[in-house]
């Protein structure tokens, strides 16, 4: 689903790479946590996923098509089939939770009918029922969060990534938020998470891959978030 | 693609840019007014042209008995001096035509032009009127050989070449014409880098959105199309403004000058719909350019 082969991210003025001969695959249906250090390359690697940057060298496949030969033109059907959730949610403020998470399908051309059926389904899984007419102001950080992963869950993307979806959420809201990630999962669709939270890698026992100054330093199948190598 | 999601979107950017788009309306109006005007006033120009410049005539005109003209040294012109005259200007290549107006006739022709002034008739007589031979020229521009064969003839008063005097007038008009096209120009430039702010700030103000939109994967014409609709209505609203002042231009300026000065030909109402047409089509093209040149520089896709 994920093929990153040999690939190497470096930032104009900067001489350290962000990313340093990295190669990992990601299988359909797998749940990844990327763990390390604020710097060690995790939003590049998500960023790459979604050709928002090129590598420098390297090749990176994403749902079996070759983003290196992939043109821009074709860019927005790459990401119709992520979904994206980040630490500051992103909401749109003056829209009510429903008009949020429809709002992404809208801008995709999808037919009204369609929109009216899948967004309460959506907002039903993440855990909203009741709550469509919300503004985000109204909610708190967690249910905010289940908005955002409803709206990039909405159009059943094949690839979900997660950079800090936890970040800004107390641990016990947290569980809630790792929920719906893993029903997200269980759907079949690949997660891919970016997170510094050591209870929640260690409570979910998922592969993780740890990044180190640009380098996967660790890659384990149910792994645990500080764990010696 | 969802029209109605698309016109609430341009909405929404027109009303918070409200005063900038007022500006962008403003300048589009009066640069596409000034941009007509100028076409007007060149159309109007053609058409003049054509009807004088087939109208125009070189007048040779004779001493009359007491003549004040030094040339005439105060003779009259006797009847040999006329007849040999005429025959030569009428052998004087590029003449088409040449009249002879005897007194009784501009008498006649003065009275006619001086209509409204009746004080100046009635203290005119028809022994003060000049005979003159009306030479009419194939090519108006080619008056050269006529006043040359003539001038200086014996019984020749005077030689007025009416080319000459209408000629100032078009060059006058000449020189409206490109003043109002410079302006136009100016306003067009002024028009344009007000819509590139325009659209530079309708992109700051909506970077949510289209940051969201970037992101699930709507198409890059579907994240652009809002901003440049918003240029193309400005600049459409710009050109309707820019259409209602050519229409009170036709009626204000080119009837009532056209009612002073027997213009001939006037500018019809199909002239003006085709320079309205023209305009409004310039003045939107310029406002989707501008838009969408600055999109690439401020909205990443």
């Amino acid at each position: 689903m994920i093929h990153f082969d040999n690939v190497t991210k470096v930032y104009t003025n900067q001489n350290r790479p962000a990313l340093d001969h990295v190669s990992v695959d990601v299988d359909k249906g797998e749940f990844v946590f990327l763990v390390g250090s604020s710097g060690s390359g995790k939003s590049t690697f998500l960023r790459l996923i979604l050709k928002e940057e090129r590598p420098n060298s390297g090749a990176i496949h994403v749902a079996g098509k070759d983003l290196a030969r992939l043109s821009n033109f074709k860019v927005p059907h790459l990401r119709r089939r992520i979904g994206c959730v980040f630490q500051d949610f992103r909401l749109l403020p003056n829209k009510n939770v429903y008009e949020n998470v429809a709002f992404a399908l809208e801008v995709i051309g999808k037919p009204r009918r369609f929109i009216r059926k899948v967004v309460p389904e959506v907002i039903e899984l993440v855990g909203l029922e009741g709550k469509a007419h919300r503004m985000p102001d109204e909610l708190s950080g967690g249910e905010q969060q289940r908005v955002a992963m409803a709206r990039a869950f909405v159009n059943r993307p094949m690839i979900l990534l997660a950079d800090e979806p936890t970040g800004n959420i107390d641990p016990a809201t947290s569980i809630g938020i790792m929920k719906v990630l893993d029903r997200i999962n269980r759907t079949g669709t690949t997660v891919v998470m970016a997170t510094h939270d050591a209870a929640i890698v260690d409570s979910m026992r998922k592969r993780v891959v740890e990044l180190e100054d640009g380098k996967i330093v660790r890659d384990q199948s149910r792994g645990v978030y500080g764990q010696a190598y | 693609m969802r029209a109605n999601f698309i016109f609430s979107e341009v909405w929404i950017g027109l009303r918070r840019n409200l005063t900038m788009t007022i500006a962008v309306i403003i300048t589009v109006a009066v640069g596409m007014a000034m941009l007509g005007v100028g076409l007007m006033i060149n159309t109007q120009v053609s058409m003049m042209k054509d009807f004088w410049y087939d109208k125009v005539e070189v007048s040779v005109f004779l001493c009359n008995k007491g003549s004040a003209i030094p040339a005439c040294k105060g003779k009259a012109i006797t009847a040999e001096q006329t007849k040999a005259l005429q025959a030569q200007i009428q052998q004087t290549p590029g003449v088409k035509e040449v009249f002879y107006e005897d007194q009784a006739q501009a008498y006649k022709n003065f009275q006619q032009s001086y209509a409204s002034n009746k004080a100046l008739v009635d203290a005119t007589k028809v022994e003060d009127m000049p005979t003159s031979f009306r030479v009419k020229l194939s090519d108006p521009d080619n008056y050269q050989p006529v006043v040359a064969a003539v001038e200086g003839k014996p019984g020749v008063s005077q030689v007025t070449n009416q080319k000459d005097l209408i000629g100032n007038f078009f060059s006058m008009l000449d020189t409206l014409r490109w003043a109002a096209l410079v302006v136009a120009g100016v306003l067009v430039l002024a028009a344009a880098l007000l819509i590139g702010n325009t659209v530079r700030l309708s992109a700051y103000n909506r970077r949510r959105e289209t940051g969201i939109m970037r992101l699930v994967g709507a198409s890059n014409l579907y994240i652009q199309l809002p901003f440049v609709m918003e240029g193309m209505i400005a600049g459409l609203i710009g050109g309707v403004v820019a259409a209602v002042f050519l229409i009170m231009a036709k009626v204000l300026i080119f009837e009532e000058v056209a009612r002073y000065l027997a213009i001939g030909s006037q500018l019809g109402w199909d002239s003006v719909a085709t320079v309205i047409m023209g305009t409004l089509g310039i003045g939107v093209v310029i406002c989707v350019l501008a838009s969408f040149i600055t999109l690439r520089r401020y909205l990443r896709v």
